[in-house]
């Protein structure tokens, strides 16, 4: 396969799962925003917002009030944040188009028809001033749509080889990634300063970032007991049985560059790197975790996934 | 207007229906408009999914614009379809001779056949290739030759597409849309497949590997990229054609042999459909600006490493000079009078051809020699005073550049339009595969119609839209 078009699957299956979450986080966000101060609404949800997406600091350089407007504005519509849901699905589709080959044609459609829809909705909301939530929900639910049927025509579709397992990668790594920043974003709700925090406010940061991975029933599921925050944290990161966790994820990006060696015949970097990544994450206990801190833990995954995103680069991508 | 003295393909100009018309006019009849319409929108939507568009260079708020499909097939006999095939093939036989010839000995310019300036005056004439010859003598791969219908048994050709011809892409969705469109009326009908177009093409590109290539060759089809006009049909053409889309800067060459950058490392390549134009193809011989080519990559060819498809230098044999010689070329390598009629043309670079031209300037079409698309000519019964006078010009400062055509009664066929069902004129253009083995035409083509009313230009870039074209067994 070309490096290009290797690289072209793997920023697209990225590019449409980073567009889900901005969706998701956008949802969560104005969830929070509209309960009273009593029950957790604290004014800057907002801003959390722009951090859980990694464009707080593009966010910074353009505008200076980080309100409900801007800041949905910024996060759906704007053409240079890289974490935009136009940004997104723009280059999902650009990469999209440079690889349809490589795709089934129920993929290409998949997106091809969310960013016609996009543009639809674009046209319908600019005359605005502003962008009430019945304006935007359209854009909320194509994109997740989008991002839903993309995964599973991948999954239901392609031919298992390198093309699928790129796809793959991109999706694993993104998807850790955010499943990282939002536990990074709301770590400090997730402290266990005593078991009885209680309390109405930190139980709706809780659900909300529950919901926001859609893991609240799973939750339940599991642990068949009232929300602790060091649950939740175990839920997110050591997990395997839930498929956003952190461990979930790199069980996943181990198997599939241990796909993509055996057909290439040749093990490299990237594969010791998630290894060794996945090896960690199956020893730890939410214990150690949070005995060493959770935002230091959190930290240094996020670095460490990015190493793996250069490796495979390196690797693959860049030949 | 004189629209009545216009071959129609359903009527034949009598008024009654012709045999092979006969399903599609009992069709026509049947089916209320509301219906066309809805039908017609189907298709819209299935173009727009699938993705379909191309790009008209210099309008940015089109940047991808659809092309308009009409619902309505056209339909040809399969007995006249034959003769049309028969000439397509002489044709395509005598450009490769002539190609071999002119890189070669020249012995047509010896002869006397041709004036010498007009091939090494040609700007697609590439001195570069003289004394090359390509693998079994085949310049031309793939060519696209546009035809015009005027009677029953009556075809001209317009132009021969010998560079890097599009729209074949168009013949195989159109058939693939209409199948799913209209299934009942398709099957009350015998038509001749066109799917296999992708086959035959593949197997043509292997056949002239050249003789270093290993026993499976490696087939490639290098596109200029994704803002290219034409770039959904060299996309649609890899993903058919099972090879890679690969673009300039996936390659590059390494002691004469040209290899794609691959997730494990470096592959060669030993056969590239290149579907950029000779000046951007290496930088290292012609426009040396050029970023989508690959460097050194008529060195890989020079060393027999490599084909190109359709070889560097054929430009030469489809410009609108030459082709006026077209009957001349046939005879002089073939032995054979030419079977397809070429329309006749006064080439401006004779004195007395541009006197005759100048003073019928309203009954002509004048066209640069190379100009394509629709762009740079005048259509003399359709422009204003203007226009001609404009024309008449830039005729008299460079009358080398042009050539000039009677405006030729192109056939109408039924359309589907705002009025609702009303003639249109059409022109065809079937693809030609010359490979190892011999030549091919696929039955059907590209027939693309002008939707306006009484618009004798058929290209896209111009509003043209397409249709279906059936060969039809029997009627």
């Amino acid at each position: 396969m070309l490096s290009r078009t290797a690289d072209n699957i793997y920023w697209l299956a990225r590019y449409v799962e980073r567009a889900e979450f901005t969706a998701r986080i956008i949802d969560i966000t104005s969830r929070l925003a509209a309960l009273p101060k009593a029950y957790g609404g604290t004014g800057a949800e907002w801003e959390s917002a722009l951090l859980a997406v990694d464009a707080l600091d593009a966010f910074k350089e353009k505008h200076d009030v980080a309100d409900e407007q801007t800041v949905l504005r910024f996060l759906v519509f704007d053409q240079d944040n890289p974490s935009s849901i136009r940004y997104c699905v723009e280059r999902a589709r650009t990469n999209a188009r440079a690889v349809r080959t490589a795709l089934t044609s129920d993929m290409w459609q998949a997106i091809n028809s969310s960013w016609i829809e996009m543009r639809n909705i674009e046209r319908a909301v600019a005359p605005f001033e502003r962008m009430s939530r019945d304006r935007i929900d359209p854009a909320l639910d194509a994109v997740k749509a989008m991002s839903q049927d993309f995964d599973g025509l991948a999954y239901r579709s392609m031919l298992r080889n390198d093309a699928y397992w790129f796809n793959r990668l991109g999706l694993y790594m993104e998807r850790s990634d955010n499943t990282a920043r939002i536990l990074d974003v709301k770590y400090h709700v997730l402290l266990p300063e005593t078991e009885s925090v209680g309390g109405s406010l930190d139980y709706f940061q809780w659900t909300s970032i529950l919901r926001a991975v859609s893991a609240l029933t799973a939750y339940n599921w599991v642990y068949r007991e009232s929300i602790k925050p060091w649950l939740v944290a175990d839920l997110l990161i050591l997990r395997k049985e839930m498929p956003r966790s952190l461990v979930s994820c790199y069980d996943n990006l181990s198997r599939f560059l241990d796909d993509i060696a055996r057909a290439y015949g040749a093990q490299g970097p990237a594969q010791r790197h998630a290894r060794a990544m996945l090896l960690r994450l199956e020893n730890a206990t939410i214990e150690d975790l949070f005995r060493s801190g959770l935002h230091e833990f959190v930290t240094k995954f996020i670095d460490d996934n990015n190493r793996l995103g250069a490796l495979l680069a390196e690797q693959y991508l860049l030949n | 207007m004189v629209e009545q003295s216009f071959w129609d393909e359903m009527t034949g100009g009598t008024g009654d229906i012709r045999a092979v018309y006969a399903r599609i006019d009992q069709w026509l009849r049947d089916t209320p408009p509301d219906i066309l319409a809805a039908r017609r929108s189907q298709a819209e939507l299935l173009f727009r999914r699938i993705g379909i568009t191309f790009a008209v260079y210099g309008s940015a708020d089109a940047a991808e614009r659809l092309i308009p499909f009409d619902i309505i097939p056209r339909v040809i006999a399969q007995k006249e379809w034959h003769l049309l095939e028969e000439g397509l093939i002489q044709r395509v036989k005598a450009i490769n001779a002539f190609l071999t010839d002119i890189y070669g000995p020249r012995e047509i310019l010896r002869a006397g056949v041709i004036p010498a300036d007009l091939v090494f005056q040609n700007p697609a004439f590439r001195p570069e290739m003289a004394g090359r010859r390509a693998p079994h003598d085949i310049w031309v791969h793939i060519a696209g030759i546009d035809v015009v219908r005027t009677g029953e048994n009556e075809f001209y050709v317009l132009e021969d597409n010998a560079r890097t011809p599009s729209g074949v892409s168009y013949m195989l969705e159109n058939r693939d849309v209409m199948m799913r469109l209209l299934p009942d009326l398709f099957a009350a009908h015998r038509i001749a497949p066109v799917e296999n177009y992708t086959d035959l093409l593949l197997n043509c590109l292997r056949s002239v590997a050249p003789p270093t290539a290993s026993g499976e060759p490696c087939v490639a089809l290098l596109t200029p990229g994704q803002f290219n006009s034409a770039y959904y049909e060299h996309s649609f053409l890899a993903d058919r054609l099972g090879v890679e889309l690969v673009e300039g800067s996936d390659l590059f060459v390494r002691d004469d042999v040209l290899y794609m950058r691959t997730t494990q490392g470096p592959k060669r390549i030993d056969v590239l459909y290149r579907r950029i134009d000779d000046d951007y193809l290496d930088p290292l011989v012609f426009r040396p600006d050029s970023v989508l080519g690959v460097p050194g990559i008529l060195n890989a060819c020079n060393a027999g490493n490599l084909t190109l498809s359709n070889a560097v230098g054929t430009g030469v044999a489809d410009d609108k000079a030459v082709y006026t010689y077209m009957p001349e070329i046939v005879r002089f390598y073939l032995g054979q009078e030419a079977i397809l009629k070429n329309v006749p043309t006064w080439r401006c670079r004779d004195a007395d051809s541009l006197k005759y031209v100048l003073e019928h300037l309203h009954e002509l079409v004048v066209k640069e020699v190379n100009g394509s698309g629709g762009y740079g000519m005048l259509v003399g019964p359709h422009a204003t005073k203007e226009e001609r006078e404009r024309f008449r010009e830039k005729l008299l400062a460079d009358p080398a550049n042009y050539i000039a055509q009677p405006t030729l009664s192109l056939s109408t066929c039924p359309a589907f339009v705002e009025e609702g069902v009303a003639p249109r004129h059409v022109d065809l253009r079937p693809f030609v595969l010359t490979g190892a083995n011999g030549s091919r035409v696929v039955p059907g083509g590209l027939t693309r119609v002008a939707m306006r009313k009484g618009s004798l230009v058929v290209n896209s870039s111009q509003g043209g839209g397409t249709k279906d074209t059936w060969i039809i067994e029997d009627a």
